[in-house]
């Protein structure tokens, strides 16, 4: 029985987290022996579809319909499972991002699945039983879960599995479904997606400040480090309970985790709450003027000192080293 | 309007998180549980939208332990509370549980936190609007209503979705929805003989077990660089991390 991989896009285009859940997906059709089948939504060129053969796809289904072209999230769910179904695919995979952590749910119910949502690492299969390890409590820990139904449904953390590029090529076909009318009881309105900044859940690189910086007037200096490293900002939860930067960027237990390959945390002491959001992060560099922080006992580099003075040197110096490079 | 709100009792957000029997139990040893912050957010939106015109029931999946946590959402303003008397074995249990009751006893609107803090599922949500075949929404950061139709706020990716939806629906509220409530002397004095009706669960089948936990691998020791030679860092990031 194939493996059912739904590739996400945005804006036509698809995201670097459906390449990794691809990836993903095809490792796990090669534990099986078995196919890996795509399911995309919307409109998305045919090139742009045929390259998921390069991610390990052998066949990808094309959904292109005008009422399913923008996200709605119980219609997008009937069609994932109706492909499903008809293609007797008893694993289903697709990325833990906000669209996924709406769609996997509902698939589940429909497949009568054991869920194993936020997985981190390829499940294990031995002696008959599926094993999947994801995060739990926001970050602190993991979960080793064991689906116990015929069918099973995993979301994988974005960050968590590399992109693995194959010689694969995919056939591209048509799937048609009737879309049934109570489907589309919420619509989209507006879509707003600044497209001129790197996505804080899917970014290889974060720069997060904190309270040591005084204020928001002050975030020029952590914009222009993050525009140069192409990183998505962040911010600790006290920087974001006071205004100074949206909630969308506050990272911690109750704020998104990341998993970036580098951190790098200005003016953040380090409290729990915050290291839990951050803990699966790569490497971790930690800019605080107090040497006793928290921060600096999980942290992989640090400097200690005023994230004033630091980070306008750490600036010249990195704009030395890509001059350089 | 009536809203439903499905609350965890999940551990305080400063708790150590630490496992016995060989990693195979969560140590709940000295561990403060509260009312899980996300589902807080999706209280205070409730009492706020129901002010003067209708009410705020909040539902628990738990055993007897849970109360604390049930008394406090009615301090803060809830007007009733149930409590399904199992052990929330996973989001599908939950769902299901909460399902039944909603069946017997619609709503207008339900509400739970985008997820709760221990294992961050945001599951209950979508389940919920599987089972009862109604629209929902992940996580939203904003809920607005006029009449018969709600505006909500969707987080993605580097923006947002503005959307409407026809009530009845479900959805997972975050941070921007609401401030979380601080309950008042009164509050906590009439959560005391608020009805808080104990139902028992009925029986389903689950499909996922908790095998063990495992804890993040340690961290070496922190190299330090020096103030005046961020230079140096830059090299270790580029040559030793090789993350840029």
């Amino acid at each position: 029985m194939p493996v059912l991989i739904y590739t996400e896009n945005a804006g036509g285009k698809f995201k670097k987290s459906t390449f990794e859940a691809v990836s993903y997906a095809r490792a796990i059709a090669n534990q099986n022996n078995t196919n890996l089948i795509a399911i995309s939504i919307g409109d998305v060129s045919a090139s742009e579809l045929s390259s998921l053969g390069r991610f390990g796809a052998e066949k990808v289904l094309n959904v292109s319909n005008e009422k399913l072209k923008n996200f709605v999230n119980q219609a997008y769910a009937s069609v994932i499972a109706e492909a499903a179904k008809k293609n007797n695919a008893d694993i289903v995979v697709l990325s833990n991002s906000f669209s996924g952590r709406g769609l996997a749910p509902r698939i589940a119910v429909k497949l009568e699945a054991g869920l194993a949502d936020g997985a981190v690492a390829l499940p294990e299969q031995a002696g008959g039983t599926f094993k999947v390890k994801k995060t739990a409590f926001s970050g602190k820990a993991f979960a080793i879960v064991e689906l116990t139904s015929a069918n099973k449904v995993i979301s994988l953390t974005p960050n968590a599995y590399k992109i693995v590029e194959t010689s694969g090529t995919a056939t591209v076909e048509d799937f048609t479904v009737e879309a049934k009318e109570s489907d589309f009881k919420a619509m989209i309105k507006e879509i707003v997606r600044s497209t001129d900044k790197v996505s804080l859940p899917d970014a290889d690189i974060v720069v997060s400040g904190g309270r040591g910086l005084k204020g928001p007037e002050n975030w020029g200096m952590i914009e222009e480090l993050a525009d140069l490293l192409g990183a998505a900002l962040a911010c600790s939860k006290p920087v974001s309970d006071a205004g100074w930067r949206p909630h969308s960027e506050h990272v911690g237990q109750t704020g998104i985790a990341v998993s970036p390959n580098l951190y790098i945390a200005i003016g953040i002491s380090g409290a729990i709450q915050h290291l839990a959001g951050v803990s699966s992060s790569k490497v971790i560099v930690v800019i605080n003027k107090d040497a006793e922080a928290p921060f600096f006992k999980v942290a992989d580099y640090g400097i200690v000192g005023d994230a004033f003075e630091v980070v306008p040197k750490l600036i010249a110096a990195i704009k030395e080293y890509k001059a350089s490079a | 309007m009536n809203v439903l709100v499905c609350i965890s009792n999940v551990p305080d957000t400063t708790t150590k998180i630490t496992f016995t029997d060989n990693n195979t139990q969560f140590n709940t040893n000295g561990v403060q549980f509260i009312l899980n912050p996300y589902d807080e957010i999706a209280l205070a939106r409730a009492i706020e939208l129901t002010e003067g015109n209708g009410a705020v029931t909040v539902i628990n999946v738990g055993d007897v332990s849970t109360e604390p946590t049930i008394r406090k959402a009615l301090a803060i303003g809830a007007t009733d509370a149930v409590r399904i008397n199992a052990k929330p074995h996973d989001a599908w249990y939950v769902a299901y549980q909460i399902a039944q009751y909603i069946k017997a006893h619609p709503f207008d609107l339900i509400l739970t936190g985008r997820e709760s803090i221990d294992y961050n599922g945001s599951k209950v949500a979508g389940m919920l609007g599987e089972l009862l075949d109604l629209p929902s929404v992940s996580i939203i950061k904003k809920l607005d209503v006029a009449g018969n139709t709600a505006t909500v706020e969707r987080e993605i990716e580097g923006g947002k979705e503005v959307l409407t939806i026809l009530f009845p629906f479900v959805a997972g509220t975050a941070e921007g929805v609401a401030e979380a409530k601080i309950p008042n002397m009164r509050g906590i004095m009439s959560a005391r003989t608020k009805p808080l009706v104990v139902i028992e669960p009925v029986e389903v089948k689950t499909f996922s077990e908790v095998i063990s936990y495992e804890t993040p691998a340690p961290r070496g020791q922190v190299t330090l660089v020096s103030a005046d030679d961020t230079a140096k860092l830059v090299e270790l990031l580029h040559t030793e991390a090789r993350v840029i």
